[in-house]
C-alpha cells in the first residue's frame, strides 16, 4: 500500500479528489475547499474516477454514491484495491443500507446530504490529521507487533497492510489493551467526532480490521466484542 | 400411536369419523333388523312344529283315552293299569323321538321328584317344569303344553340336554277313579339347529355386509377428502407467501368447481398483493429518489448560503441581514425536509429498526449535554436524574436520540422563561424508561392525545418555536418501532411530562413502565383532571 506523498507545489494543506456528478455541488464544494486551502480535482463520472485518481494521487477522496458510469461504490472498492487513502462518502441517504455497503466497501467515513460546510471540513480534516507517534514507539498485542512511528504491523515478521483508518483504530485500541472502549469514544478517538455519531462507522471498521488481523475473524482474539459496552484488545 | 395421537387423529381425519360412524349406524341397523328377523323365523318355526306336536299329542291321548275306555273297571290293581296305559305310549315314543311321564294321582298333590311315576327310560324327570305340574294339580285342569329342557341320560351314561315341549294332559283311571297326568316331551333341537344354522348365516352376511359398507364409504368419503386435503395444503402454501400455488381441477363435478373458484381466489388474492407490494416498492423508492433529487441542490444551496454569511461583514446592511435570513431559514427548511422524508418513510413501512444493546441513562446524559446550548439560550436549566445503575435496553441508538432530542427540545421550548426540564430515567427487569418534565403552561385536558399528530399546534396564536411540528409524530412512530409506549401527561398551567418506555427486548410485550407518567409532584392532587394517553399499541 502506497501513501500518496504531500507534495503539493502550492503547499496545499492536501489534495482532495471530488467525484461528484453533480456539476454545482462540486463546483461548490471546490470553492468552500479551496477557501480552506485544499487543493482540488473534480470528476464527474464513476467510470472516469480511478484515472483521475491514480493522476492525481489525492490525500483524500470525497465520493458520491450514485454516480453515471460506475456507481460509487465500485468505484470505493477499486480505490481501495490499489490504495489506502482516506474516503468520505457524500450520501442522500443516511439510515439505509447504502451507508452501511458503502462503509463495508471501504470508505472511512461519511457525511449526509445536506451537510454544513464547517462539519464537512471537519470530518476531512479528521481524517487527514494522524495519530502523533511518540518516537520509535512500539506495540505487541496477541502476536502482533505495531510499529507506530512506521506506521507498520506485522505478525512474526510478515507486514499486514492495513488503511490508515484501521491503523489508528488498531493502534487507539493497543495502546490500552484490556480497556474497554465504547463506541462512542471511539468515534471520538478515531474519527474525531466531537458529538456522538453513527455507531455503525465503528462496527464496520471493526469488522474490516479483524478480517485482516484475526486468524479467525468469527472468533476474535485482538479485538474483542464487549457485550453492551464496545471493544477492547487482547484477550477477554 | 399413543392416545393422544390418536384422538389427535380422530379430531383431525373426517375420513375416519365418517367411516366410524358409518360402521357404528350400520351395525346398529344390521342388529336390529337382525333380530327381527331371527325373531320371525323362530317363532314361525315354533309355531309349525308346536300346532304339530299338539296335534301329534292329542292323537296319542285320544288313543290312550280310547284303550282306557276299552278296558274292564275293576278287574285290574292300580299298578297294572298304570303301567298297561304307560308302556306303548313309551314304545311309541321311543319310535317316533317322545319321552313320556305319567304322574299322579293327581289330587295328592304329588310332585314327580317325589318319585312313583312311569317314564321313558333314561329320562330324568325333572325335565317336566314345576309350573306345569303345578297347572295339573287341579284334577280338572284341561290340556296344557309348555317349552321346557329334556335332560337324557343315554346308555353309556351320557347327558343330553335339548330344548323340548311339554304337554300334559289328565286321564282318569278305571282302577281307582283318580286322575293321573300323562306328560309327553317332544324334542326341539331340529328346531334349534335350523335356528343356529339361519343365524350364523345371518352373522356371516352382516359381517361381510358392514366390511362392504365400511370399504364403500372409505372410498366414498376419500374421494371427497383428497381434493379437500390438497385444497388445504395449497392455501397453507397460499398463506405461507408461495402466491403461485394453484389447485389442480379434474372434471366438472363441484369440487372441481370449488377448485376453480378457489384458484379464482388465490389468482385475484396474488393479484392484489403484487399490485400492494408495487404500490409500496414505488412509493418507497419515490421517497428515496426525492430525498436524493432534494438534498443535493439543498447541499449546494446551503453552501452557498454559508460562504455569503461569512462574508456578510463586507455587505451592506440590508444584503448581509438577507444573508442571515437565508442562513437561519435554511436550516428550517431542511429540518422540515428531513422530517417529511422520516414520516414519508415510516408511512411507506421502510423504517428500520436497528437494535443495539444501548445505556438508556448514558444516552439521555448525552442528549441533555447536546441540549444544554439551546437551553442556555431559553434560560431553561435542564437536570438528569438516573437510578445510578445502567439501564440497558435493546434500542436503535439513532432513533432513541431522536426521540429524547425531541422531547427534551420540546420541553426546553415550552419550559418558560426561566423555566426547568427535569429529566429521569430509571429500569426494571423488562423496561426503560425516560421522563421529561416542564413546568411550562401544560396541556388542556385532551390535548395530550393530539401532540403526537402531526403539524399539531397547541396554541395556533403563538410563534413558532422553530419545531417542524413533526417531531412529536415522528418520536410516536419511533418507540412504535421499538414496540414500546411514548405517552403525555399535562395539566394547565401544571406543566407537561413525556415518558419514554422501551422493552428491554425489542418486541417484547411491556405491560407496565419502570416510571409512572403523572409526576410525582402532582400525582394525587386533582388525579381526576390529569389527563393520560397513550398508545399502547
Amino acid at each position: 500500500m502506497t501513501e500518496p506523498a504531500v507534495t503539493a507545489p502550492d503547499a496545499a494543506k492536501g489534495r482532495i479528489l471530488v467525484v461528484d456528478d453533480d456539476v454545482s455541488l462540486a463546483e461548490m464544494l471546490s470553492i468552500v475547499l479551496r477557501q480552506e486551502g485544499f487543493d482540488t480535482e473534480l470528476v464527474g463520472r464513476g467510470d472516469e474516477a480511478m484515472g483521475r485518481f491514480r493522476a492525481y494521487a489525492p490525500d483524500l477522496v470525497l465520493l458520491d454514491l450514485m454516480l453515471p458510469g460506475l456507481d460509487g461504490i465500485e468505484v470505493c472498492k477499486q480505490i481501495r484495491a490499489e490504495s489506502g487513502v482516506p474516503i468520505v462518502m457524500l450520501t442522500a441517504k443516511g439510515d439505509t443500507v447504502d451507508v452501511v455497503v458503502g462503509l463495508e466497501s471501504g470508505a472511512d467515513d461519511y457525511v449526509v446530504k445536506p451537510f454544513k460546510p464547517k462539519e464537512l471540513i471537519a470530518r476531512i480534516r479528521a481524517r487527514m490529521r494522524r495519530f502523533e507517534p511518540v518516537s520509535s514507539e512500539s506495540l505487541q498485542i496477541g502476536d502482533l507487533t505495531i510499529d507506530v512511528a512506521g506506521h507498520q504491523v506485522s505478525r512474526g515478521g510478515e507486514p499486514i497492510s492495513l488503511t490508515p483508518l484501521e491503523f489508528d483504530l488498531l493502534v487507539c485500541l493497543a495502546r490500552k489493551p484490556r480497556q474497554v472502549f465504547s463506541r462512542e469514544v471511539l468515534l471520538e478517538e478515531v474519527w474525531g467526532y466531537r458529538h456522538a455519531a453513527d455507531t455503525r462507522l465503528v462496527n464496520v471498521h471493526v469488522q474490516r480490521l479483524r478480517s485482516k488481523i484475526e486468524h479467525d475473524p468469527e472468533r476474535p482474539e485482538i479485538v474483542v466484542t464487549v457485550r453492551g459496552v464496545g471493544y477492547k484488545a487482547g484477550p477477554a | 400411536m399413543s392416545l393422544v395421537d390418536a384422538l389427535t387423529f380422530w379430531r383431525r381425519s373426517v375420513q375416519a369419523r365418517v367411516v366410524v360412524s358409518t360402521l357404528v349406524l350400520g351395525t346398529l341397523a344390521v342388529v336390529v333388523v337382525g333380530w327381527l328377523l331371527l325373531a320371525q323365523i323362530r317363532s314361525g318355526l315354533l309355531d309349525h312344529r308346536t300346532d304339530q306336536v299338539a296335534s301329534e299329542a292329542a292323537g296319542e291321548l285320544r288313543e290312550v283315552r280310547e284303550r282306557l275306555a276299552a278296558t274292564s273297571t275293576v278287574d285290574t290293581d292300580v299298578p297294572t293299569q298304570r303301567r298297561d296305559l304307560v308302556s306303548p305310549v313309551i314304545l311309541r315314543g321311543l319310535s317316533r323321538g317322545f319321552s313320556v311321564v305319567l304322574a299322579g294321582p293327581a289330587a295328592t298333590g304329588k310332585r314327580i321328584s317325589e318319585g312313583g311315576t312311569e317314564s321313558t327310560p333314561g329320562l330324568d324327570t325333572s325335565s317336566v317344569p314345576v309350573a306345569l305340574q303345578r297347572h295339573f294339580e287341579d284334577p280338572e285342569a284341561p290340556t296344557a303344553w309348555t317349552y321346557t329342557t329334556i335332560r337324557t341320560t343315554t346308555p353309556d351314561g351320557e347327558t343330553r340336554t335339548v330344548p323340548g315341549m311339554a304337554v300334559g294332559s289328565q286321564v282318569e283311571l278305571p282302577a281307582d277313579g283318580n286322575a293321573y297326568t300323562l306328560y309327553l316331551l317332544y324334542p326341539l333341537d331340529e328346531q334349534e339347529e335350523t335356528l343356529d344354522l339361519v343365524t350364523r348365516a345371518l352373522v356371516a352376511a352382516s359381517l361381510v355386509l358392514l366390511l362392504l359398507v365400511a370399504g364403500a364409504t372409505w372410498l366414498v368419503t376419500r374421494q371427497v377428502v383428497t381434493p379437500v386435503r390438497m385444497a388445504r395444503e395449497v392455501a397453507e402454501r397460499l398463506a405461507a407467501g408461495q402466491l403461485h400455488e394453484r389447485l389442480e381441477v379434474r372434471g366438472e363435478d363441484d369440487l372441481a368447481r370449488l377448485g376453480v373458484s378457489f384458484n379464482q381466489m388465490a389468482a385475484s388474492l396474488q393479484l392484489q398483493i403484487r399490485q400492494l407490494e408495487e404500490l409500496s416498492r414505488v412509493q418507497r423508492r419515490f421517497t428515496s429518489d426525492v430525498s436524493h433529487e432534494l438534498r443535493t441542490p439543498l447541499t449546494t444551496v446551503r453552501m452557498a448560503s454559508e460562504v455569503l454569511h461569512d462574508a456578510r461583514d463586507t455587505f451592506d446592511p440590508a444584503t448581509a441581514r438577507a444573508a442571515e435570513l437565508l442562513q437561519t431559514e435554511l436550516d428550517r427548511f431542511e429540518g422540515l425536509l428531513v422530517d417529511l422524508l422520516e414520516i414519508s418513510r415510516f408511512d411507506a413501512g421502510a423504517a428500520v429498526l436497528e437494535a443495539d444493546d444501548v445505556d438508556v441513562v448514558e444516552v439521555a446524559r448525552r442528549v441533555v449535554d447536546a441540549a444544554r446550548p439551546l437551553a442556555d439560550q431559553h434560560g431553561v436549566t435542564i437536570t438528569v436524574e438516573g437510578p445510578g445503575h445502567p439501564c440497558p435496553a435493546e434500542a436503535d441508538v439513532r432513533r432513541l436520540e431522536r426521540v429524547l432530542r425531541n422531547l427534551v427540545t420540546n420541553a426546553v421550548d415550552h419550559a418558560g422563561e426561566p423555566g426547568t426540564v427535569e429529566v429521569r430515567v430509571d429500569a426494571d427487569d423488562h423496561a426503560a424508561a425516560v421522563t421529561v418534565r416542564d413546568h411550562g403552561r401544560g396541556l388542556a385536558p385532551g390535548e395530550s392525545a393530539m401532540v403526537f399528530n402531526r403539524f399539531w399546534r397547541a396554541d395556533p396564536a403563538r410563534a413558532r418555536t422553530g419545531g417542524t411540528g413533526l417531531g412529536l409524530a415522528i418520536s410516536l412512530e419511533d418507540a412504535q418501532l421499538h414496540g414500546g409506549w411514548l405517552q403525555a401527561w399535562g395539566r394547565p398551567g401544571g406543566g407537561a411530562q413525556f415518558r419514554l418506555t422501551l422493552p428491554r427486548r425489542v418486541g417484547a410485550p411491556l405491560f407496565h413502565s419502570p416510571l409512572p407518567l403523572v409526576p410525582d409532584d402532582v400525582s394525587g392532587v386533582e388525579p381526576a383532571r390529569s389527563t393520560e394517553v397513550g398508545d399502547r399499541s
